[in-house]
C-alpha cells in the first residue's frame, strides 16, 4: 500500500529518472536501450536481443546503460526495433546477432550503426524515430506510453502522470462530472459503432440497481487487427486506471476484463499490472482514502469472434456459449447477471485518463465534427509500412496509405482498403480523400470497426476478397439467428459458385437479396453486419462479380478455377524470376529466353503475377 | 456430427491437476470456461472424463459444457499432434498468399485444418491474426512463428521435422 | 387512464396493453397473429427464428417482437413489404436446411413450419444449399430424434433445461454445424435423459417424437391365439378426441371404449381400477410408515420419469419413494394373474397394451422388476397420439361413434382414480384412502383443493385425526429438484409427497396430443384437461378407492391384505442407483 504522497514522490521522481525516454536533450549520462516487446517484435527474438543486451554489457562491464522492454512501437514490419535514448536512434530488423556491434559502436564509441538504421520509403536512411514519414502525420494519444515505458513496471507509468486521473477524479471531481467531461470530449466507442462514450456512461451511471459492473472489452478479433492488443502489451495500466475511474462514476465496485485467450503476452502484462496496482493500493479497498472500492478480474475468452459483440462477451463472462442476446434491454441496464453494466473496448479506456487530465476542451479540437480525437488502426496487406498508427480523426485514407504506409509495394497500384474487417467494407480508389471518420466511412458503405486496415492492391480479386470475409463470418458465426446461421451460408456457397465458374448471372441478384435481409433481419452486430464485405465490393467491383457469373473469367487470376495465366511474350524480358517462385516448376525456357507456362503443370496460384516486374504474366 | 470417443489415455482417478483446479475456483457456474481454458492447456484437450468431473463439480449438465466446449475454438475434444502447425488466414496475411501456405499443408499432410495425422504428428489449424501482420504471412509450430513464409519455406520446415521423427523412430 | 395501461397501434389498430406485455401478445389481442417457431410462451422466449420481426416506427432495424415491449405511443407494423420480404427469406432459409420428407414425417399436417410454408405459399427454396446431417438416434425404447428436422428454436433445450432441470440435450457446436444434441452426441438412452418427452410436445416439426409401436399391437391383435387386453390411463379420455378435432378438454371415454373394441381387442379395460390399487397400498404404505415415523417423508413413485430421475440424481433418496408400482403395472400384473386365473386364460397368451400418456411408461414397461413369473405384467405401451394414429388406420370415424362401457369386471374405477392423471391428483386421491384409514371413519370430506391447480409446488396441511400431516404435490422435475434438496438439506417438514414429471402432470404428459405453440399462448390446456378430469370425479358416485367394489372383491378374494404378500409380490417393486451416463469415458 502507498498513500498518496508516496505515489507523488515516487511520480516525481521517477519521472527526472526517466526525462531522457522523452526529451533528447535530457541532462544525463545514462543510456536506454529500448527492445520492442509486442507480439510482432517478440515473434522475430526480440526477448532474445534484450538478453543479448544485457549480457554483453555485464560483460564488458558497461555502467549507466539499462535495457528496458517496451510496448509496440508500430512500425513492426521494420521489427525487431530498438531505439537508444536519449538521443532517439532508431535500429531496425535488429538480429540478436546484432547486439555487440550496436554496443561497441554506439554505445562505446558513440557511433551510429549505419547499416542497421531504417530506410524510409524515399530510400533516405533515418536516424530518428521522428524523422520517419511513417510517424509524421501520426498522434499518439492512445498509444503514448506504447514503447516509451516498461509495461511491467507500474513506477514508469505513474512517472508518466500514471494514476493522476484517478487521483484527479476520486479527490475533485463528482460522478456528474466525469460524465460531462467524459460527454463533452466527443469520444464515441473505439470497437466500431461509435456510440458516445460519455452517454454509455450516464446511462449506465442512472440505471437502477446496487450491483453495477464495469467491463472491458478485450476480445479483439478482427483478423487483422492488433491495435488493443498493442495497448494491453505497452501500455496496461491506463486501462485500469480507467475502468477504475469508470466505476467510481457508474458506480460499480468491480471490473472484469474479457481478453483473448490468443494474446498471452497482454495477458500476463495486465496480470502483473493488476497485481502491482493491487499492491500500491490502486486497486482494491478505500481507493486514495476516498472510501471507493474497485477491483478487476481477468476473464478470457477462448476463441470465438462473436465475443466480441457485447452482449456475447456478457454471456461468454457468465461461463456459457457466447450467445448474443436481443437488445433492448441493453447492458447499461441489463448486463451482466441481469445487473447495469457498462462495456467499452480498450481503446475508448485508453483515452479516457488523457482527457481528465487534458480536459475535454483539448481532445475534441482534435478530429473533425462529429469524430473527435485520434483512432489507431492496423495497417496492414499491401503496403509498405505494416503497422500500428494513430491518427486524428479525419486524417484522409490517402494518407495513411501513402504518407504513412508508404504507399504500395512492387511498383503495384492500389485497388481498395478494408476497413472493419468482416464487418465492413471496402474502399475503392475514388475515395482515397475521404476523410476517415465513423459518418464519412459509413456513407461510402465501410465502417470504422475496431481499427484493422487492409491495403489491396491490383492482384486481388474482390470476389474472392469477399468470399474470404464470408468464409470468416461462416465459421464465426454463433448459429443463434438463422439469417446469420444458414444465411451467410448460403452466400459464402454462392460466391464459392462465382469463384468457381459455376455461377450464373441471376446469383448477383440473389446474392444482394439475401445480403440485404441477412443485414435487417439478424440479432447481432455480427450478423447485421456480415453482409456489408459483399455489399460494398458489389457496389464498387459490380464489374468483376459479372466478369465471374457471366464470362468465367477472374481478371487477377486469383480464382484458380477461372485462372488463365500465360505470359505476354512482348512484356517478359526472360528475367527468369517467375520461374525461381513458381512452387511447382511450371515456367520453361533458360538464360534469357521469354518464358512460357506449362499449363499441365501449373497450379494457378498466381505467384508468377505477383513476382513479375515487367507485368507480363496475366 | 459422428465423432468417435476416443480413449484417452491419462489417468481416470482424479488426478493432482484436478484437484489443484477444483481447489482454485468455486463451483461456480461463471468459472466454467476459465476452467476449460486451464483444463486445455494441461491436457492438450478437454478429456470427456474431465467433463464429467467439471459437470458433477459445477453441477453443470454433460451438454451444456459440452456445448461450450464445441462452441469455442481454443477447445478441442481429440488429442493435438506433437507439432501443431496454426496458418495464420488473418486479414493481413491473407493477402499476401496465406490461403497458399495452407493449401500446401493440408495437400501435404492429407488432413483438413482442425485435424491430426493418424501417427499423431501433426495437427494442422488455422488461426486469425497472431499478431505479426508485419512478417506476413506467417505459420507457427508449436507457438514458434516463422514470419515471411511461403510454400518453399513451410516444405522445409515440414521436411525437417519429418527427418528429425524418422531419425528418432 | 390506468398507469400501467400504454396505448399503441398495430397495423392501424389502436391497442391497449399493461405494461410488460410483448408486441406480440399486444398484437394478439387485436387479433393480429404475428408468425412464430421458436417462441413457446413463458418457456423459450429468445427471438432466435427471426419469424416474428415487426417494423416499429422510428426504431433503426426490426423489432423483435416475442420478447419486446408495448411502449406508449408505439406503432408497429407486422406486414410491411420489408417485413414480409425479410420474413419469408427467413423461411426460406430454414427450410433450405430442413428434410423436407413432409409425405414421411409424423408431424404432417400438426408442423408449425409446415403451416408457415403454406401460409407463405413456399413452392421453391429460393437459397438452397448443404444441409447439416445427423444420424437418427433410436436406441432408447421411448423417444426418437431426428434432427435432420431440427430447425434450432431450441424449444426442447428450454423444456429440459429450464423447465425440467435436466439439460440432456443442448446446442453444440457453432454456427452452420450448430445443431441440438448430447453430450459426445451420444444417444439418449445413454444419457442424463428422464424419457418424460416433455421435448416432443415442445418441438415445432417431427425432430422429436415417440418410438412408435403400434406395428406389434397391429400384429397381435390379429393373431387369433393372443387375448390382447387394451387399459387406458385417465389422461387419454380428457384428450384423445383433441386428434380428432374435438375441443381441448373434452371427455370422449365412451367413443374411446367403442373405438378399442372396434380395433379388436378382445377386452378394453380401464388404469383407473388399477390406479385404486395403487392408492390402496400406496396410502397403506403411508400410514404405516407414518405411524413408525419411518423414511419419511414418503414420495410417490407412479411417474417412471420421475422415478428415473431419481435413481439417476439422488440415489440417496430412494428409501423414500413407495416401493407401489404404477397404476397400470399393478393392473398388468392383476390381469395377468388373478383375471387370467378368473377366467382361465393361459397367462402367456395375454397381451397388455397399456394406452398412456406418457413416452416414458414405454421404458418403465420393460424394466426387469417389472415382471411376475417371467412374464411381463405390460407387454406394449402406445400412447394417446399412437391410438389416434391406429383408430385412422382403421378408418373409424372417431366424432360418431356411440359410446360404451368398460369391459368388466376391471372396468370399474372410482373418481378419486380419475383425478390420478392431474398433479395433485395421487396425493389427494391417497388423502381420502388414508384418512379413513387413520380414523376409521367413512369422513365426508373428500376435496383437497389447496393440492389442486397448476402451480409446480403445492405444499397444504391437512388434520386426520388430531393429527398434521404436511404434504406438498410438485410438477415439473425442476419442482422435484427443489423438494428433493429440501429433504436432503433436512429443511423439508412434510411427511407425504407426490411428484409427477411433467408440469401439470399425466394430462399434459409427453406421450398427449401436441398443442402448437399458438395454442399453447391462448389456451391453458393444462386447466381445461385437469378441469375435465375433476368433472368426472364429481360425477362418480363412488370417489374414495377403498370403496371400489373390485378392488374389495380381488382383496378379499385373492390378494389378502394391502401391503400382504401376494400383493407385495405383484404390486410392488424395487429401485436402484442408476449412471446418469451410460458411456465410456
Amino acid at each position: 500500500m502507498k498513500t498518496l504522497e508516496e505515489i507523488h514522490i515516487i511520480r516525481e521522481n521517477k519521472r527526472r529518472e526517466l526525462d531522457l525516454r522523452v526529451n533528447t536533450k535530457a541532462d544525463t549520462r545514462e543510456k536506454h536501450i529500448l527492445v520492442c516487446h509486442g507480439t510482432g517484435c517478440t515473434s522475430s527474438k526480440s526477448p532474445e536481443i534484450l538478453e543479448n543486451f544485457r549480457r554483453i554489457l555485464k560483460e564488458k562491464n558497461i555502467k549507466n546503460v539499462r535495457v528496458i522492454k517496451t510496448g509496440c512501437f508500430g512500425l513492426c514490419a521494420k521489427g525487431p526495433i530498438v531505439i537508444i535514448r536519449p538521443e532517439d536512434t532508431f535500429y531496425a530488423m535488429v538480429t540478436p546477432e546484432d547486439c555487440e556491434e550496436i554496443i561497441d559502436t554506439h554505445i562505446v564509441k558513440g557511433e551510429i550503426v549505419e547499416r542497421l538504421l531504417c530506410k524510409d520509403i524515399d530510400g533516405k536512411k533515418v536516424k530518428a524515430l521522428d524523422e520517419l514519414n511513417f510517424y509524421k502525420k501520426q498522434k499518439r494519444i492512445a498509444l503514448k506510453n506504447c514503447g516509451v515505458i516498461n509495461p511491467e513496471d507500474i513506477d514508469e507509468y505513474i512517472a508518466f502522470n500514471g494514476y493522476k486521473a484517478l487521483e484527479k477524479v476520486l479527490k475533485e471531481m463528482t460522478p456528474e462530472e466525469v460524465v460531462d467531461v467524459v460527454s463533452k470530449s466527443g469520444l464515441r466507442g473505439r470497437g466500431g459503432a461509435g456510440f458516445p462514450t460519455g452517454k454509455k456512461w450516464e446511462l449506465t451511471k442512472s440505471a437502477k440497481g446496487e450491483q453495477k459492473y464495469v467491463v472491458c472489452n478485450a476480445d479483439e478479433g478482427d483478423p487483422g487487427a492488433f491495435m488493443d492488443r498493442s495497448i494491453l502489451e505497452g501500455d496496461p495500466h491506463t486501462v485500469l486506471e480507467a475502468m477504475t475511474i469508470a466505476g467510481f462514476t457508474i458506480g460499480a465496485n468491480k471490473g472484469y476484463i474479457y481478453v483473448r485467450a490468443e494474446y498471452p503476452i497482454a495477458v500476463k502484462r495486465l496480470d502483473i499490472a493488476i497485481k502491482q496496482a493491487r499492491d500500491y493500493g490502486l486497486l482494491g479497498k478505500n481507493i486514495f482514502d476516498s472510501g471507493f472500492d474497485f477491483d478487476i478480474e481477468i476473464r478470457l475468452g477462448a476463441g470465438a469472434f462473436v465475443c466480441g459483440e457485447e452482449t456475447a462477451l456478457l454471456e461468454s463472462i457468465e461461463g456459457k456459449r457466447g450467445q448474443p442476446r436481443v437488445k433492448p434491454p441493453y447492458p447499461a441496464n441489463a448486463g451482466l447477471w441481469g445487473k447495469p453494466t457498462l462495456i467499452n473496448n480498450v481503446e475508448t479506456y485508453a483515452n479516457i485518463t488523457q482527457i481528465i487530465l487534458n480536459g475535454f476542451e483539448w481532445y475534441s479540437s482534435i478530429g473533425t465534427e462529429k469524430s473527435k480525437g485520434t483512432k489507431v488502426f492496423a495497417l496492414g496487406g499491401n503496403v509498405n509500412n505494416i503497422g500500428l498508427v494513430e491518427v486524428p480523426m479525419g486524417t484522409t485514407l490517402r494518407e495513411i496509405v501513402y504518407d504513412i504506409g508508404g504507399g504500395i509495394p512492387n511498383g503495384r497500384d492500389f485497388k481498395a482498403a478494408q476497413t472493419g474487417g468482416p464487418s465492413g467494407g471496402c474502399i475503392p480508389k475514388e475515395h482515397l480523400d475521404t476523410p476517415i471518420d465513423y459518418e464519412s466511412l459509413k456513407e461510402i458503405g465501410s465502417m470504422m470497426g475496431s481499427g484493422g486496415l487492409i491495403v489491396m492492391d491490383d492482384t486481388k480479386c474482390m470476389v474472392s476478397l469477399a468470399k474470404f470475409y464470408l468464409e470468416f463470418t461462416v465459421s464465426e458465426s454463433c448459429g443463434k439467428c438463422t439469417p446469420c446461421r444458414i444465411g451467410t451460408k448460403r452466400m459464402l456457397e454462392i460466391l464459392e459458385r462465382l469463384c468457381n465458374g459455376e455461377g450464373e448471372e441471376s446469383d448477383i441478384y440473389r446474392l444482394e437479396t439475401l445480403a440485404k435481409n441477412i443485414q435487417k433481419a439478424s440479432i447481432c452486430g455480427l450478423g447485421q453486419s456480415a453482409p456489408n464485405p459483399v455489399i460494398s465490393t458489389l457496389n464498387y467491383f459490380r464489374e468483376e462479380f459479372k466478369e465471374h457469373a457471366i464470362d468465367k473469367a477472374c481478371r487477377t487470376a486469383e480464382c484458380k478455377a477461372l485462372a488463365k495465366i500465360g505470359i505476354d511474350e512482348e512484356k517478359c524480358k526472360g528475367c527468369g524470376l517467375c520461374q525461381k517462385h513458381c512452387p511447382v516448376n511450371a515456367i520453361i525456357g533458360e538464360g534469357r529466353d521469354k518464358r512460357r507456362i506449362d499449363q499441365s503443370l501449373c497450379i494457378k496460384c498466381g505467384t508468377c503475377i505477383a513476382t513479375c516486374p515487367f507485368h507480363a504474366i496475366v | 456430427m459422428e465423432k468417435e470417443n476416443k480413449q484417452c489415455d491419462c489417468k481416470k482417478e482424479r488426478d493432482l491437476f484436478l484437484e489443484n483446479l477444483f481447489q482454485e475456483y468455486l463451483p461456480e457456474k461463471d468459472n466454467l470456461i476459465q476452467m476449460l481454458n486451464e483444463i486445455q492447456e494441461h491436457y492438450g484437450y478437454v478429456p470427456m472424463h474431465v467433463q464429467k468431473e467439471l459437470s458433477e463439480y459445477l453441477k453443470i449438465p454433460m451438454a451444456e459444457i459440452y456445448g461450450v466446449v464445441t462452441f469455442y475454438s481454443r477447445f478441442s475434444l481429440e488429442p493435438q499432434g506433437k507439432y501443431k502447425i496454426s496458418v495464420c488466414l488473418g486479414t493481413a496475411c491473407f493477402v499476401k498468399g496465406s490461403q497458399k501456405i495452407m493449401d500446401r499443408l493440408t495437400d501435404r499432410l492429407k488432413i483438413e485444418p482442425g485435424q491430426t495425422t493418424k501417427d499423431g504428428l501433426f495437427t494442422i489449424e488455422q488461426t486469425r491474426c497472431v499478431g505479426a501482420c508485419g512478417l506476413a504471412p506467417v505459420f507457427t509450430v508449436n507457438g514458434e512463428v516463422y514470419g515471411k513464409a511461403s510454400v518453399q519455406k513451410l516444405d522445409k520446415v515440414l521436411d525437417e521435422l519429418i527427418n528429425k521423427e524418422k531419425q528418432t523412430s | 387512464m390506468e398507469e400501467n395501461i400504454v396505448t399503441l397501434t398495430i397495423d392501424g389498430e389502436t391497442v391497449k396493453a399493461k405494461k410488460g406485455t410483448t408486441i406480440l401478445q399486444a398484437a394478439k389481442q387485436a387479433g393480429i397473429d404475428i408468425p412464430t417457431l421458436c417462441f413457446l410462451k413463458d418457456i423459450n422466449e429468445v427471438g432466435d427464428c427471426r419469424m416474428c420481426i415487426v417494423e416499429v416506427e422510428g426504431r433503426r432495424g426490426f423489432a423483435t417482437s416475442c420478447i419486446q415491449t408495448v411502449e406508449e405511443g408505439m406503432v408497429v407494423h407486422t406486414h410491411t413489404p420489408n417485413v414480409l420480404e425479410a420474413r419469408r427469406t427467413v423461411l426460406d432459409l430454414i427450410i433450405s436446411n430442413h428434410a423436407k420428407d413432409c409425405l414421411t414425417c409424423t408431424r404432417s399436417g400438426n408442423c408449425e413450419l409446415q403451416t408457415l410454408a403454406t401460409k407463405f405459399n413456399v413452392l421453391h427454396v429460393e437459397y438452397p444449399g448443404e444441409m447439416t446431417k445427423h444420424k437418427i438416434d433410436d436406441k432408447s425404447p421411448a423417444l426418437v430424434r431426428d434432427f435432420n428436422k431440427c430447425i434450432l428454436c431450441r424449444r426442447c433445450v428450454a423444456t429440459c433445461k429450464n423447465v425440467q432441470g435436466i439439460g440432456a440435450i443442448d446446442c453444440i457446436n457453432r454456427g452452420f454445424e450448430s445443431c441440438i444434441s448430447t453430450v459426445g452426441d451420444h444417444s439418449l438412452n445413454d444419457v442424463n435423459c428422464t424419457f418424460c418427452g416433455q421435448c416432443i410436445e415442445a418441438c415445432p416439426t417431427g425432430a422429436l417424437h415417440e418410438k412408435e409401436t403400434i406395428k406389434e399391437a397391429w400384429a397381435k391383435l390379429k393373431d387369433p391365439d393372443t387375448y390382447v387386453i387394451a387399459q387406458t390411463a385417465p389422461s387419454i379420455r380428457v384428450a384423445l378426441g383433441e386428434e380428432f378435432g374435438m375441443e381441448i378438454g373434452t371427455n370422449v371415454e365412451g367413443k374411446m371404449v367403442t373405438a378399442l373394441k372396434r380395433l379388436g381387442f378382445n377386452k378394453v379395460f380401464d388404469t383407473n381400477t388399477g390406479a385404486d390399487f395403487t392408492i390402496m397400498e400406496e396410502a397403506n404404505e403411508f400410514v404405516e410408515r407414518f405411524k413408525k415415523v419411518n423414511e419419511l417423508p414418503m414420495m410417490t413413485s407412479c411417474c417412471p420419469g420421475w422415478v428415473r430421475y431419481i435413481e439417476e440424481n439422488y440415489p440417496e433418496l430412494l428409501p423414500h419413494l413407495s416401493s407401489c408400482k404404477s397404476p397400470h403395472q399393478m393392473f398388468g400384473a392383476l390381469i395377468k394373474s388373478y383375471y387370467a386365473k378368473k377366467e382361465n386364460i393361459d397367462p402367456n397368451k395375454i397381451y397388455v397394451i397399456s394406452i398412456m400418456p406418457c413416452v416414458a411408461k414405454k421404458f418403465e414397461a420393460i424394466r426387469p422388476e417389472m415382471q411376475t413369473q417371467g412374464l411381463y405384467d405390460v407387454d406394449n405401451v402406445i400412447t394417446t397420439r399412437e391410438l389416434s394414429r391406429m383408430i385412422k388406420q382403421a378408418n373409424i370415424e372417431f366424432t360418431k361413434l356411440e359410446d360404451s362401457k368398460f369391459d368388466v369386471p376391471m372396468g370399474e374405477a372410482t373418481g378419486a382414480a380419475a383425478i390420478f392423471g392431474t398433479t395433485g391428483g395421487v396425493m389427494e386421491a391417497a388423502l381420502r384412502t388414508a384418512q379413513d384409514i387413520l380414523t376409521g371413519e367413512d369422513l365426508e370430506k373428500i376435496e383437497f383443493k389447496a393440492v389442486r391447480g397448476g402451480k409446480g409446488i403445492k405444499k397444504a396441511t391437512v388434520n386426520i385425526a388430531g393429527k398434521e400431516i404436511k404434504v406438498v404435490a410438485a410438477s415439473g422435475l425442476k419442482n422435484a429438484r427443489t423438494i428433493l434438496e429440501e429433504i436432503k438439506s433436512g429443511k423439508a417438514d412434510y411427511q407425504f409427497v407426490e411428484i409427477m414429471a411433467c408440469p401439470g402432470g399425466c394430462i399434459m404428459g409427453g406421450g398427449q396430443p401436441i398443442k402448437s405453440a399458438k395454442t399453447r399462448s391462448e389456451v391453458d390446456v393444462r386447466k381445461l384437461r385437469a378441469n375435465a378430469l375433476y368433472s368426472i370425479d364429481e360425477k362418480s358416485t363412488i370417489r374414495k378407492s377403498h370403496e371400489n367394489p373390485i378392488l374389495q372383491k380381488i382383496y378379499k378374494d385373492y390378494l389378502g391384505k394391502p401391503g400382504g404378500e401376494l400383493a407385495h409380490k405383484l404390486l410392488h417393486t424395487h429401485y436402484e442407483k442408476r449412471e446418469k451416463y451410460n458411456f465410456e469415458t
